[in-house]
């Protein structure tokens, strides 16, 4: 049985329709890249998995771990493992990340009816995890993402998955606004959280971050439906090549390019 | 008889009585001050909302209701476990207690000898040195002001704290105001008076709270007086009883080179009125008034403050929060003047207004009056609900809804309770807001 399962899922947002039926399955210890040109719906399908609730499915349905995913509230679904790398991560004034992170990793351990940490244990944690990820002990005690570079943002995000350990990632375009050293630094955390238990699914827009974190399978979507999946090669085609020939060979043709044909 | 003449009749009645009291008395200099008040009082009457200082703040609950004067604190019943709710941590601290408006020895806590400090009862330090009314209280600048006029009229005890030039008292002065009310209607008018000397420091913690059933209005009045190059804190709680009203004003005075830092934070009161009015006297002063509101039900609460940059080269600051549930309404008036020879003035004022409900409502206005040219000034209001991206944010990661949206009101509020430097009272802050601000809401049983 696969992680994430998602099948013939339609959603848009205020009555436009985004996604138009997507199916993708997702086993464990698996990475799958989902990209596409601006406005395919990439960030879309992150926001519905996640629980946005902006999103409204009007079709399909999303099985993790078996089990419907579109029924949990986004808490629910943090809890049983989902995690998401938000693309524009969010500053929250007056709440340190040390205080946020514990609060959600007990409500992650209480949900599971794990023990909950305490401030002991939970430093010792946090001092573990800093390591893999080669992150900034200063930015510990300052309010979440308040004041953060673009880069800091991002590493913030790998390290708040690193702390709470999902089971499904989902970065969505983590890769965007990183220079190539910060780039590389957050590809290298993703790297070394992998385990044969656990899943990602890489949402982007250029192949680049996809020379360091190697997928196994490549999808590309297009207008809310992907068009077509691949092994890793597929990334370096898009890279060559951009999105429009498989637009051409999936027969969907840009409307601008089949008013010209028919002249 | 209209209800305006019919009020002033009941407090010129209750004047009478109370100079009558005074037997020898009423040739005194402070008298003479209390005379003044009265006739200011009588002229003006209680405020309308016709009057632009009191736009949004309709007094007519209290212009309405026969506010008895408390002569003295006999008979109150207040022993010292009605205080403990209202101690900041342990004992053996400094704490002045006032049972209506007038101090209470034996409840209070006083360190035998502190040398180049005098802590007591205004009462006992007037009779000791009559020039102080002369001197520090005939020079209260909210003259005008009706209340303030009503507090001078009336002006019998309060807290006296004075620390001389060069010393510097660690501990806080708590001054625990209590209403100890029964049917009658209660008025309770503590006068306050601090001076620190030249380089003197110290922290002033005002607390006010009520117990028993009766409605009664504080009307409390602080005159702080800050020597060159001295510091102070003051720090104010206001939990007054939900059927009760509360109006502070606390006016203060800077040589250059002082430092003043207020932080007023007002969580009780049917009708709450903080004024706050701060004048530099000298160069190099600076000043900074911070306030949190936290108001649910109808409770309204009205926050007005005035920065007077009378000289050059002061910088103040200014952060005003609120967080209104319920149809509770809030108020923010925030002057600043900078007058013409302020040349070199540093001021900025933020007020933030975060609304939990749809009927909670606030009028916010900053009023800036600059004269001179070479000065630095900002202003800024926000008012709005939770941001939803960050609530978001906060579930995505695993927190429940409520406990989000908590932690985000509670957030938003601290950031005024970290700026407390009296840990007793920011610990006692922290635990208060905690209970206050749960489900969602704003609480008042606690």
């Amino acid at each position: 049985m696969s992680l994430l399962e998602v099948r013939n899922l339609h959603a848009g947002v205020q009555g436009n329709a985004i996604l138009e039926g997507i199916n993708l399955s997702v086993g464990k210890g698996e990475i799958h890249a989902i990209m596409g040109p601006n406005g395919s719906g990439k960030s879309t399908l992150a926001g519905v998995l996640a629980g946005r609730e902006a999103y409204v499915v009007t079709e399909g349905e999303v099985l993790y771990q078996g089990k419907d995913l579109l029924g949990l509230s986004p808490e629910e679904r943090a809890r049983e493992g989902l995690f998401l790398a938000f693309q524009y991560p969010v500053e929250i004034p007056g709440v340190t990340n040390m205080y946020f992170l514990k609060a959600a990793l007990n409500a992650i351990r209480k949900h599971r009816g794990i023990e909950e940490l305490d401030a002991m244990e939970f430093i010792a944690l946090v001092k573990e995890k800093m390591k893999v990820i080669d992150f900034d002990q200063s930015l510990l005690n300052r309010p979440v993402n308040e004041g953060f570079s673009g880069g800091e943002k991002k590493r913030n995000e790998i390290f708040q998955m690193a702390v709470l350990d999902p089971t499904l990632a989902i970065l969505d375009e983590t890769d965007s606004g990183l220079d190539i050293d910060a780039l590389r630094i957050v590809a290298e955390g993703v790297n070394r959280l992998r385990s044969p238990e656990n899943a990602v699914v890489v949402v982007t827009h250029y192949q680049r971050l996809l020379n360091y974190i190697v997928p196994d399978f490549v999808h590309v979507l297009i207008d809310g439906r992907i068009v077509k999946s691949g092994g890793k090669e597929l990334a370096l085609v898009l890279e060559e090549k951009g999105y429009d020939w498989i637009r051409e060979e999936s027969g969907d043709v840009p409307a601008d390019a089949h008013a010209a044909g028919s002249k | 008889m209209n209800a305006s003449t019919e009020t002033k009749d009941w407090y010129a009645g209750r004047f009478a009585r109370f100079e009558e009291g005074l037997n020898g008395a009423s040739q005194s200099p402070l008298h003479a001050l209390r005379r003044a008040g009265f006739a200011a009082f009588a002229a003006k009457g209680f405020p309308t909302t016709a009057e632009e200082e009191w736009r949004f703040t309709n007094v007519s609950p209290i212009a309405a209701t026969q506010f008895q004067p408390a002569f003295d604190c006999e008979e109150s019943g207040v022993t010292e476990p009605d205080l403990r709710p209202w101690s900041l941590g342990r004992t053996g601290g400094i704490v002045l207690v006032l049972i209506n408006g007038h101090f209470s020895g034996g409840l209070s806590s006083i360190p035998a000898s502190l040398p180049g400090v005098s802590i007591g009862s205004l009462a006992a330090a007037l009779a000791r040195d009559p020039a102080l009314a002369e001197r520090y209280l005939a020079s209260a600048r909210g003259g005008g002001d009706t209340f303030t006029a009503l507090n001078t009229a009336f002006l019998v005890d309060g807290a006296f704290v004075r620390v001389d030039d060069g010393v510097t008292l660690q501990e806080p002065v708590h001054i625990l105001s209590l209403a100890s009310t029964g049917g009658t209607p209660l008025l309770v008018q503590p006068r306050h008076l601090v001076i620190a000397g030249k380089g003197a420091r110290l922290s002033v913690v005002e607390t006010y709270s009520g117990r028993g059933p009766g409605v009664y209005l504080t009307n409390a009045v602080t005159e702080i007086f800050v020597g060159e190059g001295g510091g102070v804190e003051h720090d104010t709680l206001q939990m007054e009883n939900l059927n009760s009203y509360h109006v502070g004003t606390t006016l203060i005075s800077l040589k250059g080179k002082a430092s003043f830092t207020s932080n007023a934070v007002n969580l009780g009161g049917a009708l709450v009125r903080n004024n706050v009015s701060a004048l530099f006297q000298g160069e190099h002063a600076e000043c900074t008034l911070n306030g949190l509101s936290v108001a649910t039900g109808t409770q309204l609460v009205d926050n007005h403050t005035v920065i007077d940059h009378a000289s050059p080269r002061c910088e103040s600051h200014e952060l005003y929060k609120a967080v209104l549930d319920g149809s509770a309404r809030g108020v923010f008036n925030g002057k600043i003047f900078v007058r013409q020879d302020a040349q070199k003035t540093d001021a900025k004022q933020t007020n933030k207004t975060l609304l939990l409900s749809d009927e909670a409502t606030i009028d916010t206005k900053p009023q800036l009056e600059i004269f001179a040219d070479d000065v630095k000034c900002t202003h800024g209001a926000t008012v709005g609900q939770l941001d939803e991206e960050q609530v978001f944010y906060l579930r995505a990661r695993g927190i429940g809804a409520t406990e989000a949206r908590d932690l985000l009101t509670f957030a938003f509020a601290t950031d005024v309770i970290n700026r407390v430097h009296v840990d007793a009272l920011r610990e006692k802050l922290d635990v208060l807001l905690h209970t206050r601000l749960r489900q969602g809401r704003v609480n008042l049983e606690v």
